[in-house]
């Protein structure tokens, strides 16, 4: 399936470095990668193998050093601070592993907060937001604060945040790092119903095989090269 | 977008209420205080300018010595008047209606077993005429009186209170010093002066009674003339300048001994006073403003670490770095205007419970109202604008990694 659509991230030859001369370090050595629309893809490797970096660079959180970047065919290496933003806030979604709610705000008004810098109105964002929640099966705990939520309902609503402004991308950074192995399994389960849903790439930074398998391509890095890029057996499935 | 911006300020703001009043208590107390400042100035300059149009802005006064001291010094090395200088410009000035002459002194008034100490003015009927102020008990000095040097006195209304209460005094007698004088009248209350002195705090007795039984000498020291209705007072200042050069024998080149001063000076010589000591007293309290101000710089500088994380959530759903500039800048300014509102509040109020004490008007102004305001928005666009470029200029990853 994905083989024929179009590619949505092509990064060639990309490169970042921290620091200068003695202190220079590599994160990324030369990155070549495309990844296509539909795709659910698993970065891994070990601590320090720049997946991490990758994906700040992807997400547009950072910008490579050297190289190019075409997102959906458009070069957004050279995009300054608030160019990214917008891209940002147009075509991709974040899940972290922290979750990274407004503390002291409800989930509602969390989910919210993209479509507030979307410009969108009031009424429409309440609408956007709450159906995202319920995509998530989280309505009715719209007007609950973080805290008074279990980790897996704070990655759900974080979910909701990124998907309540429809993005093209969804970049989720160890996204069942801080859960059990029940609330990781549900929180997979729900990715890959909403990548269906909403015909999402998904791009996952994890460590856990168990959550790598879920997706249909699995990246090895190490030391800031990819050192394999192979269907999971999930993807090996799928495609025959 | 901007309503959004300022309904997000007001809810951090509310979300550390303490802190964020603690924050603007500096604005509130430096705009209160400006406020409180102007407004009882204000007030003053305008009790002032009341009372002098009270003593009448057709009267003219006059005294021995160059320079205008102030009104009611009485010594002077100058050579005094006397009385005959009364009745001379009384009869050689025209545009003035009538004059008196003015003597006053500190004493003990005594009636029955009570003993107050007042001060005892020596006039004549035409002070009571120039200052326009009605016997409401009795009656005026008799030209008899007047002439003979007579023991009878009227009465302020503070001092009759002080000796015989709320009963009637004519007819009873009161003791100056060794003088035992007959009071005949009692004089229409006028309450405190601008100065906080109490004008109805006075005995007058005829000039000549004051010259013969307590001065012991013939000396005017003040004369207080009032100008007839129509003339002008510069002109009935020149003329009375021309007759005293005459009496006084002052030669052509020479400096007058004496001066002249209209009320309108007097009235413009004490609100320069008055302004000049609010203006003082208001740049002092701009000060505090400006403490405040950095107050809530400093506040905003840990806002701002504080929510580092959350910018960085902001940051990476897209908000761009003006965006997060407008939301700091928006809430320092939120917050200080909230600070200049209950300065005002806090202001007006003091400078309404100063005027009460002070028995002055309370006359806010709106202009210096506005003008508070206007200042603690520019206090929270200045002290406000660095931390929020501050917070505008985090990197979003490092920001996300803060907790």
């Amino acid at each position: 399936m994905p083989g024929d659509t179009p590619a949505v991230i092509a990064l060639r030859d990309i490169t970042r470095v921290y620091g200068r001369g003695e202190a220079e370090v590599r994160a990324l050595d030369g990155i070549d990668l495309t990844i296509r629309a539909g795709e659910f893809v698993a970065i891994m490797g070990p601590s320090g193998s720049g997946k991490s970096t990758a994906m700040n660079v992807i997400g547009c959180l950072d910008s490579p050093t050297s190289g190019e970047y075409l997102f959906n065919g458009v070069d957004v290496a050279g995009l300054d601070q608030d160019q990214r933003a917008l891209l940002r806030r147009h075509y991709l979604g974040f899940v972290f592993q922290g979750y990274n709610l407004l503390p002291r705000t409800p989930a509602l008004e969390n989910v919210e907060l993209p479509l507030i810098y979307k410009g969108m109105g009031a009424a429409e964002r309440r609408a956007r937001a709450l159906e995202a929640l319920e995509q998530v099966g989280l309505a009715q705990r719209a007007d609950h604060e973080p805290s008074e939520l279990s980790g897996g309902q704070q990655q759900r609503v974080a979910i909701a945040r990124a998907l309540a402004g429809s993005p093209e991308v969804l970049l989720a950074d160890e996204p069942t790092g801080n859960l059990d192995t029940h609330r990781s399994a549900e929180i997979m389960d729900l990715l890959v119903r909403l990548r269906a849903e909403r015909e999402l790439t998904i791009v996952m930074v994890t460590h856990e095989e168990d959550m790598a398998a879920y997706a249909d391509r699995l990246i090895w890095m190490v030391d800031g090269r990819i050192a394999e890029d192979r269907p999971t057996e999930r993807g090996a499935r799928d495609a025959g | 977008m901007l309503g959004e911006t300022i309904r997000l300020a007001v809810r951090a703001i509310w979300r550390n209420a303490l802190r964020s009043f603690l924050t603007v208590l500096g604005v509130v107390i430096g705009v209160a205080a400006v406020i409180a400042m102007v407004t009882v100035g204000q007030g003053s300059s305008a009790q002032v300018t009341q009372d002098v149009a009270k003593l009448g802005t057709n009267v003219l006064m006059i005294r021995p010595g160059q320079a205008a001291m102030g009104p009611r010094s009485s010594s002077t090395s100058e050579r005094p008047f006397d009385l005959r200088d009364v009745e001379r410009l009384i009869r050689e000035v025209p545009a003035v209606e009538t004059a008196s002459a003015a003597e006053q002194s500190q004493m003990s008034a005594v009636a029955g077993n009570v003993n107050y100490r007042t001060a005892v003015w020596g006039v004549s009927n035409a002070y009571l005429d120039a200052t326009d102020w009605p016997v409401v008990l009795g009656r005026r000095f008799a030209t008899g009186e007047e002439q003979g040097g007579r023991a009878v006195c009227i009465l302020g209304e503070t001092v009759r209170q002080e000796l015989f209460g709320n009963t009637d005094p004519v007819g009873d007698k009161i003791r100056l010093k060794s003088m035992s004088c007959e009071v005949i009248g009692v004089l229409e209350a006028k309450g405190a002066s601008s100065f906080g002195s109490d004008q109805d705090d006075i005995v007058m007795i005829p000039i000549r009674t004051f010259q013969r039984r307590i001065a012991g000498n013939s000396n005017v020291n003040m004369i207080y003339a009032a100008v007839r209705d129509g003339a002008s007072t510069d002109l009935a200042k020149g003329e009375i300048e021309a007759v005293l050069r005459e009496i006084r024998r002052i030669g052509a080149g020479e400096e007058d001994d004496f001066n002249v001063m209209d009320m309108k000076q007097l009235a413009s010589m004490l609100t320069g006073i008055t302004d000049v000591l609010t203006g003082l007293l208001a740049a002092v309290a701009a000060v505090s403003l400006l403490v405040g101000g950095i107050g809530i710089m400093n506040i905003m500088l840990v806002s701002v670490t504080e929510r580092t994380h959350e910018i960085g959530i902001r940051l990476a759903v897209g908000a761009q770095a003006r965006q997060v500039l407008q939301q700091f800048l928006v809430e320092a300014i939120v917050l200080s205007l909230m600070g200049g509102l209950m300065g005002i509040a806090l202001g007006l109020s003091l400078a309404a419970l100063a005027a009460r004490f002070m028995v002055i008007p309370f006359t806010p102004d709106p202009v210096v109202v506005l003008g508070a305001f206007a200042f603690s928005a520019l206090v929270g666009v200045v002290f406000g604008y660095f931390p929020a470029r501050r917070a505008a200029r985090l990197d979003p990853i490092e920001a996300l990694r803060h907790q």
